[in-house]
């Protein structure tokens, strides 16, 4: 291990960014500075080992051992694209293994006093202006990765809405992973600033070719200023042997409201923080999410909501289904701090097993300093309710299948949250997919879908009628 | 409430300090294998064990102090303790109480624990320890016609050889943590209690600490086995007298729980917090498991804890014996500059295992308090089950609550649920007691001692009725 010719894990991925800093061009000093600085920091912490904390229960050693390149094209099978992309109407910036791929994205549809670009062309544009606010969220001390990303980061998406701007459609950034002859890693970079009373939905959609085996490290953040509305979806339905590692941290002012969905299908390896911080009296944000993971998966959410002011609110639920040799780990945290009185807590996770070799380790935290404060948090872990089970076969429901439908009706409680009746409808057909080898639900959607057919045809068309 | 009335209350002394000026034989402060030796042969103990110590000892050496608890002290000079220090001729032992050294007897007056009338009305035997070494066992006839062995830990060395050394770290081994490491290599006396198979203790068995020489830490060490279908209930209670130094203390109590036995562990310590600014308190590092290892067998923890500067403590069970049970009653309050974090673990390996946990956390003042606990369910621990409720009440706007539950769960046949609230004192409660013209200071007694109903009714009897008291006693001044 301490052989000296070898590298070590940190100094080769470096030595990537180096190779690269070879061919890219000529960039302003802050960036180069600021990517000098973030990688001596990720070379002194190095890739975080079970004995940390906040790592505890993830082993990052398929990222740290793996060897990555990085992607310089965004070339996609068209017709693979727009098999994969949601079938929604939106503004959307799509990124092939982090590369911005322009022939993939349409920005038309964007109302004045918005604007969704790729990092590279914000930085053309005015680099000062994004380098003022890129990272003020996450630094470098945020965790390993967020360091590593700041070295690496070259594309990425910048959204912005002037005061009072609502943006009706979705904002849509596509990661598209691709299987290549190796593995490749992106660092992508998303910064979203809502300006006073503005609103917007973003959708972070991970997806790609089912064979890639890539490596994709984001750091996101978003500035919520008064009174704005910003709903947040991150859609991961990434190919079974893709490691992804994401953070968005959220920065929240008076009476503003942050909503996320946090809805992971896909990945060898996820791990996703999310972080809230309610700096002024009003503020509110509301954390979904769902893990549903097979084989030999690991999902691992980190959450955290600091209330700093008070007269904040927050409101969280998780819920995981764990099948075959997953792991799923949840570690949902709130602190309230000193003098932030009137403020509402609720977090709850609940988890599903549907293996024995299946592991859920839960851990939800609260850190209260002041007192006038109403603070819950619920955390359970079971198995089907066989009376529910016996219920459905007493109306001559099949076992399996009334297992399939009750593992979806758990679901469905997060599910029923969410707006975007593509998303809803995508996850659920992709749950319900995942299940027949076990539920038999196969026959079930199809039969759902013939239903709806029939339901459509008969009201010719038209569901508003 | 009056600020001023406020300001007395909070000013309050602590009631129950003062010292009692008893010559120690005590070796100079300072930690090294000649020590450990000096207290292996002061004790009269065999050469295995000394070894064991020592073993313990060289494991500790290697050890860092632990520093994910969510507590802030300074780091604890380990050479400026002294480890041993006894009763003046600690051969010459009382035979009844009245042999027993007046001042003792005054001392327990003083704590409000009459120890002969309590001991004969309440039919409680005491194995009273005072600094380290046991003073007086009361009872001792009668449990012996029960079979029951109850005596302090070093006589256990002498007198029951074998079954000291088939049990003794089975539980908490030399080198589970750095405290448990110490107090393997220095501990000087504690307790030990076997009840035999088949038998129902008799009595209930209780031991007062009581912690005094200056600049002593103590370090008990305790180990309860209970044989097949026995049964026994143990109390520990702890008060001790107002100094300024800090005083350690790493204690470590391991209960074994055979086929279809049951032990019940009750606890209610009220060591010196410290004054105002947070000075002088008990650091209480300890630790307690038990394991479960047969079938059917049971294990309960009770605590109330209002004392010590620094609590550090986590009651566990491992959970082994198929249908095996645990449980974990606690009401932890602090006030003043106090710091908690306590918790339990629950490691579920066996079948049909169950666990309860019920913690109850008050802080006020300038407290921290944090509950940690761990609930882990083993591949094997089919249909195993546990049930978690912590709640935190926070009174004043200067302290804080934390919660760390960690659950581990990889059974799909095990149901665990976790709950937990924090809040303050509901002001239309407190409206409602005060509109009937109950005193605020009542009033929040009344809805606090509500608050830890279910962890009080755990207790034994004497218990609930002195930690009720205690708790009044520790939150006076709290409230305003």
């Amino acid at each position: 291990m301490s052989d000296k010719t070898q590298p070590s894990a940190e100094q080769r991925f470096l030595e990537k960014l180096k190779a690269r800093e070879a061919v890219r061009g000529a960039e302003p000093t802050w960036i180069a500075a600021r990517r000098q600085a973030a990688a001596a920091r990720f070379e002194a912490i190095g890739f975080p080992g079970r004995r940390v904390e906040q790592w505890k229960y993830t082993d990052v050693r398929r990222i740290r051992d793996g060897e990555f390149a990085l992607a310089d094209d965004a070339d996609f099978s068209p017709a693979q694209a727009a098999a994969l992309t949601l079938p929604i109407e939106a503004i959307r910036l799509s990124f092939v293994d982090g590369v911005f791929a322009p022939e993939l994205s349409d920005t038309g549809a964007l109302p004045a006093g918005a604007s969704v670009e790729p990092l590279t062309r914000a930085l053309a544009d005015n680099h000062e202006a994004v380098g003022a606010v890129l990272g003020r969220l996450t630094g470098v001390e945020f965790s390993p990765f967020a360091a590593l990303n700041t070295a690496f980061a070259e594309e990425g998406a910048v959204i912005r809405l002037a005061p009072g701007t609502v943006v009706e459609t979705p904002i849509l950034l596509q990661f598209l992973s691709r299987a290549g002859e190796r593995p490749v890693m992106s660092h992508p970079r998303v910064l979203i600033q809502a300006g006073a009373r503005s609103q917007a939905t973003v959708l972070e959609h991970y997806v790609g070719d089912p064979t890639a085996a890539n490596f994709t490290n984001v750091v996101a953040e978003a500035i919520l200023e008064r009174g704005a509305l910003l709903t947040h979806y991150t859609l991961q339905e990434s190919p079974l042997d893709d490691l992804l590692v994401r953070s968005l941290q959220v920065e929240q002012g008076r009476d503003s409201r942050f909503t996320s969905f946090t809805v992971n299908l896909g990945g060898a390896l996820v791990r996703n923080d999310l972080v809230a911080d309610l700096n002024a009296q009003g503020a509110e944000a509301n954390y979904y999410g769902l893990f549903f993971a097979q084989g030999r998966q690991h999902v691992d959410n980190h959450t955290l909501v600091n209330h700093n002011a008070p007269l904040t609110f927050s409101n969280e639920n998780y819920k995981g289904v764990l099948d075959d040799r997953a792991r799923g780990v949840f570690n949902g945290k709130v602190v309230v701090k000193r003098d932030s009185q009137q403020i509402e807590a609720h977090q709850s996770n609940a988890n599903l097993l549907l293996s024995d070799r299946a592991e859920i380790d839960t851990k939800p935290e609260l850190e209260i300093y002041a007192d006038d404060v109403k603070c819950s948090h619920g955390a359970t872990t079971g198995q089907l309710d066989e009376d529910a089970v016996f219920a459905l076969r007493a109306r001559g429901i099949d076992a399996q299948t009334a297992r399939g439908l009750l593992t979806l009706a758990f679901a469905g409680e997060v599910m029923e949250k969410v707006e975007l009746d593509a998303v809803a409808e995508r996850v659920e057909l992709t749950v319900a997919g995942k299940l027949p080898e076990r539920f038999n639900l196969g026959g079930l959607v199809e039969a759902a879908l013939l239903d709806e057919q029939a339901f459509e045809e008969a009201s010719g068309h038209d569901r508003n009628d | 409430m009056a600020t001023e009335e406020m300001e007395q209350l909070v000013r309050r002394e602590y009631t129950q300090g003062f010292v009692t000026d008893i010559e120690s034989d005590t070796v100079p402060p300072g930690l090294d294998e000649s020590v450990i030796a000096f207290i292996s042969q002061k004790k009269g103990e065999p050469q295995w064990m000394l070894d064991w110590r020592l073993e313990a000892y060289h494991q500790w050496l290697k050890m860092k102090t632990p520093s994910w608890a969510h507590l802030d002290y300074p780091p604890i000079d380990y050479q400026a303790i002294s480890y041993y220090s006894a009763p003046k001729k600690p051969e010459d032992r009382p035979q009844s109480l009245d042999e027993v050294d007046p001042k003792l007897l005054e001392t327990y007056e003083k704590l409000g624990i009459p120890l002969h009338e309590r001991a004969a009305l309440a039919g409680v035997a005491v194995d009273a320890v005072f600094d380290s070494v046991s003073v007086t066992t009361t009872f001792k006839e009668k449990l012996a016609e029960a079979g029951v062995i109850f005596c302090s830990i070093s006589e256990a060395i002498r007198d029951y050889p074998e079954l000291v050394k088939q049990y003794l770290g089975s539980v908490v081994p030399q080198g589970d943590n750095y405290f448990a490491a110490l107090n393997s290599a220095v501990f000087t006396d504690g307790s030990f209690v076997y009840v035999p198979e088949g038998v129902t203790c008799p009595m209930e068995l209780s031991t007062y600490f009581r912690i005094n020489a200056a600049n002593t830490g103590q370090f008990e060490r305790t180990l309860i086995v209970c044989d097949k279908r026995a049964q026994v209930s143990y109390l520990e209670g702890c008060t001790a007298p107002q100094r300024d130094e800090n005083q350690l203390h790493a204690a470590v109590v391991e209960l074994v729980a055979l086929e279809d036995a049951y032990i019940k562990y009750s606890t209610v310590q009220n060591w010196y917090p410290g004054d105002e600014d947070g000075k002088g308190g008990i650091y209480n590092f300890v630790t307690k498991r038990a394991d479960c290892r047969g079938d059917r067998s049971k294990v309960s923890w009770t605590q109330v804890e209002t004392g010590s500067a620094i609590t550090w403590k986590y009651p566990s069970c491992m959970l082994r014996g198929k249908d095996s049970v645990g449980e974990f009653y606690s009401v932890a309050v602090t006030n003043g500059r106090q710091q908690a974090d306590t918790g339990t673990k629950m490691i579920h390996i066996g079948e049909n295992t169950k666990s309860t946990i019920v913690s109850k956390g008050i802080a006020a003042g300038r407290s921290d308090q944090a509950y940690r606990g761990l609930v882990k369910i083993g591949p094997r621990a089919k249909r195993a089950r546990n049930f978690t409720q912590c709640d935190s009440l926070l009174i004043g706007d200067r302290c804080g609550a934390h919660t760390f539950p960690y659950q581990e769960i990889g059974n799909s046949t095990a149901t665990v649920e976790h709950e937990a609230t924090t809040s303050k004192i509901g002001e239309d409660q407190l409206f409602y007691c005060r509109q009937r013209g109950i005193s605020e200071e009542d009033a929040v007694n009344m809805i606090v001692n509500g608050f830890c109903k279910d962890v009080f009714q755990e207790l034994p009897m004497e218990f609930a009725v002195e930690a009720e008291a205690l708790l009044n006693v520790t939150l006076e001044g709290a409230v305003g």
